[in-house]
């Protein structure tokens, strides 16, 4: 056991097993629904159409996870998503406007409806719990007035957004080419990643892990692109990867990027973990939360995109309950309450357990009331499982993931670390009673 | 003096995963004394402390623990106050927005069937601030009381439970002279009424005043127990048993090389924040010279946070008029942004709430202010910024295992570092220092010292404020005092001495800043 326990460490970095337990519980997940749904749930069918209809999760809680770090939250997604896409909808039914330029229009929408709320959070300074509380108002019943509370149709010129694929091409050989390409890109590119990660390491002076670390990793991380171009490539004739997983990856890995690599990204985590002093430090944390808030509103505009397309209409009730999805992904995913803490790969981990969960349950032909009530208890276990582990005195799950490498074990313990042991990590955010009113 | 042990503590040892932060220690302290623990930070004295009340219940730690002659195993804090064991932490644990009275009986409310008696209640509140010497209403909130009175409203509390044994905890780290006065005065009324006071602080000056015998901790050992009332303990005595060795001086060596002025603030007048017929600083003029250390003296609450931080991107108070000159040229600082770009630095006196962000590890810390000097485009470059927090770290030998560790974790003098780091980074002309050794042990000042003065030798002008007049007279080359929001004098290192400093700190009449 301890043998194990050891490689396990080595393997993760010095971190231990447990701190995965998200990505464990997934693939427990998965597992589970593949043996109750008889192998229906890792259907090619099945996976394409998960990734068509909760797409919206994963772009929502890329948004979302943003404004928690930053110790925010908005509750509009849902209502912003369905009047961007009315009026998308609208924009093509009435002027007849292009796919693409209507596409632009939706965009535009949302950052004007973004703009509005940061106005409010940022310079007007009330929370954004009351802004996008009112926002969820505003534009549902905004949504109702310019769709006449009734669905409007959306142009299969539109519709490939939402539901198209990757145009095949070249010679058939029984899969789908592009999906096949794809695939390939995304192996390259995880074995250059790793590569450089190497690299970096050894230029820092960092112990460096041995080989057969990364040879394990790289298996694993190859294994399951490998297994899933193998879904997306095989399922009925015509389908692929869909535009909509496309476009999801592409803000994905964008966002990850500006959160982990960039100065916004780091004054997202400054402004999270302790207001005053980033402003203190020269972050001017107005800018910062005008942005965030107006960033979440055009990625909302994606998500209610992507969302009329795949159900070629727009209706009065799109987007119901959206905000709780990415929310809930969000926290799952290991974000702190208190702000500070969280990341994007965290949360979309948080929303493929969500989604597997609905999935799963709606196949095996549960009722959409308990599997609201399943959906809400994973949530409160999942947190309250993080919280227990902080009490505990050990660090949340995904607020290693995202400090990324080889942090060794600390072995000096001050007094400090023995006091700070029992307390909650995010204490600094939970005293920040406003001592000096900070511009 | 002679009197029965109230307390003994036999062969205390606590282990955490990894590290023993006790071990055999054993300490006995006399009933009706005031028993002083002192050692550096991280020496073990909290940890005792919590092994005393109950923080760590029996059974989690070595040793016995001998009250009042008996054994006692306490498993919470509950049992301890029961038995007559009162703490009183370094963080206050009142709740701001509700009434002096209703703090004082918070979990302890006098009533029947769960309906609390008011009329008992702050009757026995008045009797309680009587015997604290606290002249305030019972129905004031907590909120609009200074510091020193809170520490105040947390004694009545404790005296409320009938207490035998008082430990306070660093009780006047945020207390100026004159609270700091009336807190021990009040200590020595407890002894001459044969209450017993265990007191742990690293104001060795207030420990020789009120002492009647010292514990010292040194690494999770007991050092020695020094016996006051037999003579002959000092404060070089105190820390020689704290560190080992003796520390020749507490101030190192440093040849003052001044050049011209360059940074001037003049007719400088703040509103308060809230409230805007008051001014936090009227009409004020100071300067600093290149390689100079500017001291800045005044009491708690005297304006010298505010008048630093208005001054520094305008992070306090409404800016009224008044200009910055610097080089020469006058310079406009809209926000900390501009300060810190102007060449202006600030390391606040309270690191955890405005200085670090405690989540962050030690490399994200030390570049937190100037991140655009480690990233092209804003794209961060994470080797380089590996690089540099690495380099501080060994510059300034800040003990962790390395630049990827949390801040949070690091001791109270390794995290001043971390900030120290991060404006040292940020390469300042003018770089103010509010309280830079608050907290910390005497070995990390004279280090800290010895940063500030390395700075100073590289031609940076420094402000250095502080509470601590040896500090500030040790290290000065000239100092300014502050009453009320208003500069009333400046001294050279010559004419400055302890009496000549308090008297201007306390008076308003205002003798113009002398050029």
């Amino acid at each position: 056991m301890s043998k194990f326990s050891n490689t396990m460490r080595t393997l993760t970095g010095g971190r231990g097993i447990s701190q995965y337990s998200m990505i464990i519980a997934l693939v427990a997940i998965i597992v589970v629904f593949e043996i109750m749904t008889g192998g229906y749930t890792l259907d090619p069918t099945n996976v394409i159409n998960m990734v068509q209809q909760y797409s919206y999760i994963l772009i929502l809680a890329i948004g979302m996870v943003m404004l928690i770090i930053a110790g925010h939250i908005d509750l509009s997604v849902g209502s912003v998503a369905a009047f961007v896409g009315v009026v998308v909808a609208q924009s093509m039914a009435i002027w007849h406007l292009p796919a693409g330029v209507a596409m632009l229009l939706g965009l535009v929408t949302g950052a004007v409806v973004g703009a509005w709320q940061g106005f409010w959070v940022a310079f007007v300074r009330v929370p954004a719990f009351i802004v996008t509380l009112a926002g969820q108002l505003i534009f549902r019943g905004l949504n109702q007035v310019v769709g006449n509370s009734t669905a409007v149709p959306t142009p299969a010129s539109y519709n490939w957004i939402g539901n198209g694929f990757l145009p095949d091409f070249g010679p058939d050989f029984g899969f789908s080419n592009p999906t096949l390409i794809l695939g390939l890109i995304v192996v390259v590119a995880l074995i250059w990643k790793e590569l450089h990660d190497r690299r970096k390491r050894v230029a820092m002076g960092a112990t460096s892990q041995p080989v057969w670390v990364s040879v394990v990793k790289l298996v694993v991380l190859c294994g399951i692109t490998v297994f899933a171009t193998y879904l997306f490539a095989t399922g009925r004739v015509g389908t692929s990867f869909p535009v909509v997983g496309i476009i999801a990856g592409v803000l994905i890995l964008l966002y990850s990027f500006i959160t982990s690599s960039t100065v916004f990204g780091r004054h997202i985590y400054a402004i999270g973990g302790n207001s005053s002093a980033a402003v203190l430090s020269g972050v001017k944390s107005r800018r910062v939360n005008f942005l965030l808030m107006m960033n979440m509103s055009v990625l909302a505009a994606v998500a209610g995109m992507v969302f009329i397309g795949n159900a070629q209409a727009s209706g009065p009730f799109d987007g119901t309950g959206w905000e709780l999805d990415a929310i809930a992904a969000v926290f799952v995913g290991g974000a702190a309450i208190f702000g500070g803490i969280g990341t994007v790969a965290g949360s979309i981990i948080g929303a493929f357990v969500m989604a597997f969960l609905a999935n799963g349950l709606s196949l095996l032909g549960l009722d959409s009331s308990w599997v609201s009530v399943i959906r809400g208890l994973v949530l409160l276990l999942a947190v309250g499982f993080d919280v227990y582990n902080k009490t505990q005195g050990r660090p949340s799950i995904t607020g290693l993931l995202l400090r990324g490498f080889s942090r060794k074990k600390s072995s000096t313990v001050t007094e400090e670390t023995l006091e700070a042991q029992p307390q909650n990590p995010e204490q600094p955010a939970a005293e920040k009673v406003d001592k000096v009113p900070l511009s | 003096m002679a009197n029965a042990p109230i307390l003994e503590m036999r062969g205390i040892t606590k282990r955490f995963p990894g590290v023993v932060a006790l071990s055999e220690v054993s300490m006995t302290v006399r009933r009706g004394e005031v028993h002083a623990i002192c050692g550096e930070n991280g020496a073990g004295k909290s940890t005792l402390m919590k092994v005393l009340s109950g923080v760590y219940p029996y059974g989690t730690y070595d040793g016995d623990i001998v009250f009042e002659g008996e054994e006692v195993r306490f498993s919470d804090i509950k049992q301890s106050e029961n038995a007559g064991i009162a703490i009183i932490h370094q963080e206050l644990a009142l709740i701001p927005e509700l009434s002096i009275t209703e703090n004082l009986f918070l979990g302890n409310e006098p009533g029947r069937f769960g309906v609390i008696n008011w009329v008992g209640a702050q009757k026995r509140a008045r009797e309680l601030l009587h015997l604290v010497g606290l002249d305030e209403d019972p129905d004031t909130k907590i909120k609009t009381l200074g510091v020193g009175k809170q520490q105040l409203v947390e004694i009545a509390k404790a005296l409320h439970k009938d207490v035998k044994l008082l430990i306070l905890d660093e009780p006047t780290a945020a207390l100026n002279e004159a609270e700091s006065q009336h807190l021990l005065d009040l200590i020595g009324g407890f002894r001459d009424s044969g209450m017993t006071s265990i007191m742990i602080s690293h104001k060795l000056n207030e420990i020789e005043r009120i002492a009647d015998s010292i514990t010292i901790i040194r690494d999770g050992k007991t050092v020695e127990t020094l016996d006051v009332a037999a003579g002959g303990v000092d404060e070089d005595r105190i820390i020689r048993g704290m560190v080992g060795r003796s520390l020749e001086s507490r101030f190192p060596e440093r040849t003052p090389n001044i050049g011209e002025t360059f940074f001037e603030v003049r007719g400088w007048t703040v509103q308060h924040p809230v409230d805007p017929d008051r001014l936090v600083c009227k009409d004020e003029n100071f300067f600093v010279r290149r390689g100079e250390i500017v001291g800045f003296a005044g009491l708690m609450g005297a304006g010298r946070t505010e008048l630093a931080m208005s001054v520094f991107g305008r992070s306090y108070g409404t800016y009224l008029s008044g200009e910055i000159v610097k080089d020469g040229e006058e310079i406009k600082l809209a926000n900390v942004h501009d300060a810190i770009h102007h060449g202006l630095g600030y390391v606040s006196e309270d690191r955890k709430t405005l200085g670090l962000n405690l989540l962050d590890s030690i490399k994200r810390a030390t570049v937190s202010a100037r991140l655009d000097k480690i990233s092209r485009g804003g794209v961060v470059n994470g080797l380089k910024e590996y690089e540099v927090a690495e380099e501080y770290r060994k510059l300034l030998r800040t003990k962790a295992n390395s630049v990827e560790e949390s801040v949070g974790k690091l001791s109270g003098g390794n995290q001043q570092k971390v900030v120290l780091a991060k404006w040292m980074f940020s390469d300042p002309d003018i770089l103010i220092l509010d309280e830079p050794t608050r907290g910390i042990d005497v070995g990390a000042k004279f280090e800290i010292y010895n940063i500030i003065n390395q700075l100073a030798a590289q031609g940076k002008g420094i402000v250095l404020i502080s509470s601590e007049l040896p500090e500030l007279l040790g290290m000065s080359d000239r100092i300014y005092t502050i009453f009320e929001g208003q500069i009333t004098n400046v001294l050279s290192a010559e004419e400055a001495n302890p009496e000549s400093l308090m008297v201007s700190m306390t008076s308003t009449r205002k003798t113009g800043p002398a050029e």
